[in-house]
């Protein structure tokens, strides 16, 4: 088509405007995608971290804040359950298995979770997956065992066999460390992409003992310390954990167990359905997902005015252009097809150049956004609804190059052949 | 006799709101011939060529070229008239400077199958037409496919007369071409531009206010002389 290939001479003619006016399109197409991916990748990679799990047992707080904190190891326990009230549970002849979860320490950034046999057993993520072990085995009787998730095995170059210690707390500075009771690698799991790669699993016994001579959060000072070897000989039941992950023999039970466990008289107790604290997660950071696609349409739409404004600017100089395409036949509707086709032209650059851009910062990233914030970003072509949204961009730019084209139009008209300006 | 190229009856023209400024009671070129219209700014010069080419319509009169009343077409169909059947010259500037000194001279032909098929009949492709008329013009084969705007002003205007010539449009109407040109190029460009109009068999509407040109051709006119309504040039 003799206009297209006019239109390119013309832009090519104007490259460097043309390509940073196409740059801008590219960065503003890839600031969408990209909050677009993050988007559906953070919803895939949270509502695939827990499965199989019918409630949430910990004590009475906000669902939500339950739900992050036992699943996604994000925020703390605002309080313990008793150890109790978990047996109590766990020997309920509705509960088909109970995994109890105690939280609190943590190994160089990354979270310690006490539990037992049952975590390896009966855990499930994304669909109805259960743990597997990449090396060695689940923790035993010995309390100084550790299994590593993948990423911390990865990220900190943690073979079978190392030794490690724990600290107390989970913030990252000026910790007090539990020196005095190293822990051994048995186990490293292999990756799930869930928070589970980010954890250290230990046993409950384990977790007690590092806690057996510590007061008021404090170590025990001098003749006060009791070593590893003294704490193994002891009773290492613990008091209390931090929540409880449990799975019924029959779905039908789960609403009454809830309530009833909600009604529990011994200690204040808050039940949840994962899925529906999922649900409300979702609610509470719509807005917030809302605000970010909202305002990178907006950058989008700045690009496209960008485009907007540097070929009106370029529709005077090329007043002469127009007229001498008049003189040899072009009509006045061309000559609206050739700036609709350059805007065309200029956006489906600028797509294609944001799309690689979107690409490279994935390559680039990956890395980085799955370590720190453990979500990993694939990558795959762009899905359908990305499709959708090129398109939409393509077409808003299309429908932004009509009024180029209509003041060309009426330019030209007005102008006819009158090359002299 | 056969039809006139143009035939110019009781044509008038204003525009809205303002005075008349084209009151041409007969102006006429017939095939093949050559005409001198001598126009000093202020005579309705560019008017006249607005109204030539079908971009304006007279208020009253006709315009007929090759004995077609262009008001009787539609806008597009005049369009469509106007590059089958001529070819323009203008002062200077006349090529679009991002394509190439061939791809400027085929332009017409990608708007008008008509010249096309003419070109690619009398010269085998569209390619060889255009390497001839720019050969016949005396342009080195070396800047076929340089830029357009890496020409000097005169080379310019050889490809432009080039461009109108393609696939042979009966009616060529040059605007000022020469006035870019120093004195010994003008006349050597007169000459090519006789010779070729010549051998395509076009007629030649050369408007210019350089009365010394006038002897070289056929006939001469003053757009002064012709139109009523001229007011005295303001130059």
């Amino acid at each position: 088509m003799p206009l297209l290939r006019l239109a390119l001479a013309s832009l090519a003619n104007r490259r460097f405007t043309a390509a940073l006016t196409a740059f801008a399109i590219a960065v503003s197409v890839c600031l969408l995608l990209a909050v677009e991916r993050v988007r559906t990748e953070a919803r895939a990679s949270f509502a695939s971290t827990i499965s199989g799990t019918d409630l949430v047992i910990g004590a009475r707080s906000g669902s939500i804040n339950l739900l992050l904190y036992s699943v996604f190891r994000i925020g703390n326990a605002t309080n313990n359950i008793r150890w109790s009230s978990y047996e109590h549970y766990a020997q309920d002849p509705r509960v088909k298995w109970a995994i109890p979860i105690s939280l609190g320490d943590s190994h160089r950034g990354y979270r310690v979770m006490g539990t037992d046999h049952n975590y390896f057993e009966h855990y499930h993520y994304g669909h109805s997956q259960a743990l597997e072990l990449a090396q060695g085995r689940p923790f035993a009787s010995d309390p100084f065992e550790v299994v590593l998730g993948a990423e911390v095995a990865q990220a900190l170059h943690y073979k079978l066999g190392d030794q490690l210690v724990l600290a107390h707390g989970v913030a990252t500075i000026s910790l007090v460390k539990h020196d005095d009771k190293p822990f051994t690698v048995v186990g490293i799991l292999k990756r799930t992409g869930t928070p589970v790669d980010r954890t250290l699993h230990i046993s409950l016994a384990g977790m007690e003992a590092i806690h057996v001579d510590w007061h008021n959060g404090m170590p025990a000072r001098g003749a006060e310390r009791i070593s590893a070897d003294q704490a193994r000989a002891m009773d290492l039941t613990p008091q209390a954990i931090t929540a409880m992950l449990v799975g019924l023999n029959s779905r039908v039970t789960t609403f009454a167990l809830q309530r009833e466990i909600n009604e529990y008289l011994d200690e204040p107790l808050l039940a949840i359905l994962p899925g529906v604290a999922l649900q409300e997660l979702w609610s509470l950071m719509g807005t917030a997902e809302q605000a970010l696609f909202v305002v990178s349409l907006f950058v989008v739409l700045t690009g496209l005015i960008g485009m907007l404004t540097a070929i009106l600017t370029s529709l005077n100089e090329r007043r002469r252009e127009m007229a001498i395409l008049r003189s040899v036949g072009a009509r006045p509707w061309q000559i609206a097809v050739l700036l609709i086709a350059e805007a065309g032209a200029l956006a489906l650059t600028g797509i294609v150049a944001g799309v690689a851009l979107l690409y490279a910062g994935i390559a680039a990233a990956q890395g980085f956004v799955q370590a720190s914030y453990g979500l990993y970003l694939p990558l795959a072509l762009p899905s359908a609804y990305e499709w959708s949204l090129l398109g939409l961009v393509f077409a808003a730019a299309v429908l932004i190059g009509a009024i180029p084209a209509w003041r060309a139009y009426r330019q030209s008209l007005a102008d006819g052949l009158t090359v002299h300006l | 006799m056969a039809t006139a190229l143009i035939e110019l009856h009781d044509l008038g023209f204003a525009w809205p709101g303002q005075p008349e400024l084209l009151d041409l009671p007969a102006l006429r070129l017939e095939a093949g011939e050559s005409l001198f219209l001598r126009g000093p700014s202020g005579s309705g010069k560019t008017t006249l060529l607005g109204l030539l080419g079908g971009v304006q319509l007279p208020r009253r009169g006709q315009v007929r070229l090759l004995g077609q009343d262009l008001a009787a077409l539609r806008q597009g169909a005049r369009d469509r008239f106007r590059v089958d059947h001529t070819g323009y010259i203008f002062q200077q500037f006349n090529l679009l400077p991002f394509l190439s000194v061939k791809d400027n001279v085929r332009l017409p032909c990608r708007f008008s199958p008509l010249r096309l098929a003419r070109a690619q009949q009398r010269h085998g492709s569209l390619d060889q037409a255009a390497d001839s008329l720019l050969a016949h013009l005396g342009l080195p084969k070396t800047l076929y496919d340089r830029r357009a705007d890496a020409l000097s002003i005169g080379q310019q205007q050889r490809v432009a007369a080039a461009r109108a010539l393609i696939g042979q449009p009966e009616l060529v109407i040059a605007d000022e071409p020469t006035s870019a040109l120093d004195s010994d190029a003008r006349e050597a460009f007169l000459r090519l531009l006789f010779e070729e109009c010549q051998a395509a068999g076009s007629g030649l509407l050369f408007v210019s206010h350089d009365q010394s040109l006038a002897p070289l051709f056929d006939r001469a006119e003053s757009l002064l002389d012709l139109n009523r309504a001229a007011r005295p040039s303001e130059a």
